[in-house]
């Protein structure tokens, strides 16, 4: 094609202003057809009414020292235990040097008394077990997911095995002293 | 696959005036002839082992047709899934069969596709100048895997959902996004009734995406035509090589028919051989199943998952995603890991024997992906357990790929290759004919 470029009058290569116009008009389509495919991507993310379900209120009157409840947040579970009073002293004697995501029990909960937590392992997302009496609760006294073998205390933190962090704390506060809203 | 050639002999088919009507105006006849018809050399010498590409093919369009029929009768809903897909095996006319025949029919397209793969690396198909013959087939193998977990996740049972959770949740290893992407793939805080309704979506365009893969894949096969199992190039047409149709169409039916033989029984004798009895309950996302397992095809890269520890700053988790994905992507890099000119393993013993440990490593780390990775080999004491395993095959695996191959293809001295096919065949002939 070099061999149609010419010069014009004003001295002006037309060859260079051919290019400008074509790297414009690609510039120019490529941003358009990215614009466009954006609402595609985005409608693929959570939806309004999805959003919509974000808090729910919990009442924790009914729960007895040493037990715990299992409630849906998010279409995710979490983990709503009244520790004792050995659990607690377990999980502050820990120094958070030693942990693989360090992190102190107090960082973790508003009372000590209640630890939430989303009950989904932060390796591959399996729910894991020590919710309920006679399951297994891990060498460390929490709980234990079966999927890879995550070892999590009586904070939720990770101690052994595969998953990268402690599981996760939810934003929740208490609305009063037995009530809980998550979320 | 350019068409018109004008050599053709115009008598028998090609004589038929509405042919040569329509030949004029649209030269399809001529363009089938040319692509698997009486214009299309095939080496002579090719064996059993070559039936499997279109083996894969017939997999492929049975698996759309019932496919397509299903998708009439099936509701994509977390509250309704599991039902309809029950509703299919025991009311919808037929359901059992076609449902059967589709649930099977993954299975036998990984088995045939992964005999496909054996063999291209046994032969050396993907050498000079097939390499991109052969990167295609890579792609085919991921859109594959792609369509297989997303039709896995459709019935909503108890392995459908978390199968979808595991594996979603392994795009949270990538640094920074990784939520975000997450959270974009299941359009939710869970795996949850948009996952469900996306996955069945994309189940269903998939397949023609494969359609076109394998368009393009047959494409550049036509280019340098077949490999065989000698692996010297054609040098003539005339003397290489026998045309595609009748001979191996019907060498290709024949294999067809043992085939659909295999595939059917376990249709009809033992239809949940492959499957999980847990995905007969629905899906329940506050209950986690005891052993989460992927289906048989995936059981290798699941062992290659969970082998790989901590590796300096890279967690366990992202280290396995990166492994996981990395050892079926570099098979595309085989035809430069691989320097030896010659193709064939035949004439490569050293090469030969490595090849065949590959296959026994492969089929070893299926069994690691199996087995709960602390579960004894030998002995329950755990001093050697199936993650033990997995890490030593899982190492294997890329040493065979990385270290191995280059290595023996440098070193090894090749036994010397016929001078063309021709010359082979009918000289093994003389050799038989002396020895009666």
């Amino acid at each position: 094609m070099s061999d149609t470029a010419t010069t014009d009058a004003n001295g002006d290569d037309e060859k260079t202003r051919r290019d400008f116009l074509t790297l414009g008009t690609v510039a120019v389509g490529g941003v358009g057809t990215a614009l466009a495919v954006w609402p595609l991507v985005d409608s693929m993310n959570p939806a309004a009414d999805t959003l919509a379900m974000s808090t729910t209120e919990v009442d924790i009157s009914p729960i007895e020292e040493g037990q715990s409840i299992t409630v849906i947040w998010q279409g995710k579970p979490v983990f709503i235990r009244h520790r004792t009073a050995e659990e607690i002293t377990s999980a502050e004697a820990v120094e958070p040097g030693d942990l693989i995501d360090p992190q102190t029990d107090a960082d973790r909960v508003q009372k000590a008394e209640w630890l939430i937590m989303v009950g989904v392992c932060t390796h591959l997302g399996c729910i894991p077990l020590g919710q309920k009496q006679g399951e297994a609760k891990g060498e460390f006294g929490g709980w234990y997911c079966p999927c890879h073998g995550s070892h999590y205390d009586t904070s939720g933190r990770i101690r052994k095995g595969p998953a990268p962090t402690n599981l996760a704390v939810p934003s929740y506060q208490f609305l009063t002293d037995t009530t809980v809203k998550i979320g | 696959m350019s068409s018109n050639n004008n050599n053709r002999d115009k008598s028998g088919f090609f004589a038929n005036p509405l042919v040569q009507w329509v030949e004029y105006r649209l030269p399809v006849f001529s363009f089938i002839d040319d692509s698997v018809g009486s214009q299309y050399p095939t080496p002579k010498n090719l064996n059993y082992w070559w039936n499997f590409g279109s083996l894969a093919a017939v997999v492929l369009v049975i698996m759309v047709a019932t496919g397509i029929v299903l998708a009439m009768h099936y509701t994509p809903h977390v509250t309704m899934a599991f039902d309809s897909v029950e509703r299919i095996m025991r009311d919808v006319n037929y359901g059992w069969l076609i449902r059967y025949i589709h649930m099977n029919g993954g299975s036998m397209f990984f088995i045939v596709v992964y005999i496909h793969m054996f063999r291209g690396m046994y032969y050396g198909s993907y050498k000079y100048p097939r390499e991109l013959l052969w990167i295609i087939g890579v792609l085919i193998l991921l859109a594959m895997m792609a369509t297989a977990f997303m039709g896995y996740v459709l019935p909503w049972g108890q392995m459908s959902f978390w199968g979808a959770t595991v594996i979603t949740n392994l795009f949270s290893a990538i640094p920074v996004v990784g939520d975000y992407v997450v959270t974009l793939l299941w359009g939710g805080f869970t795996v949850d009734n948009p996952t469900l309704n996306r996955f069945f979506s994309l189940h269903y365009l998939l397949p023609f995406v494969l359609f076109g893969l394998v368009f393009i894949h047959l494409w550049a096969l036509h280019q340098h035509k077949s490999n065989n199992p000698l692996g010297v190039d054609i040098k003539s047409d005339d003397q290489d090589c026998i045309p595609f149709h009748p001979y191996f169409t019907i060498k290709d039916l024949f294999g067809m028919g043992l085939f659909m033989m295999f595939f059917m029984w376990f249709v009809f004798f033992a239809p949940d051989f492959f499957g999980e009895p847990d995905n007969y309950i629905e899906a329940n996302p506050l209950v986690t199943p005891a052993h989460i397992v992927p289906e048989w095809y995936f059981l290798p890269y699941y062992a290659i998952l969970r082998a790989v520890p901590d590796i300096g700053p890279i967690s366990a988790k992202l280290a396995g995603v990166i492994a996981m994905f990395a050892s079926i992507l570099i098979l595309m890099l085989l035809p430069w890991l691989d320097r030896s000119k010659v193709r064939s393993s035949t004439f490569r013993p050293i090469f030969k024997q490595f090849f065949w440990i590959f296959v026994l490593v492969c089929l070893i780390l299926g069994l690691c992906g199996a087995k709960a990775p602390s579960e004894g080999v030998f002995s329950d004491d755990g001093w050697f357990t199936y993650l033990h395993l997995g890490r030593i095959t899982t190492a294997y695996y890329f040493a065979h790929l990385l270290v191995i191959i280059p290595l023996v293809s440098i070193f090894e001295k090749p036994r010397p290759v016929p001078e063309s096919i021709n010359a082979a065949v009918t000289k093994s002939a003389e050799v038989a004919k002396a020895a009666e």
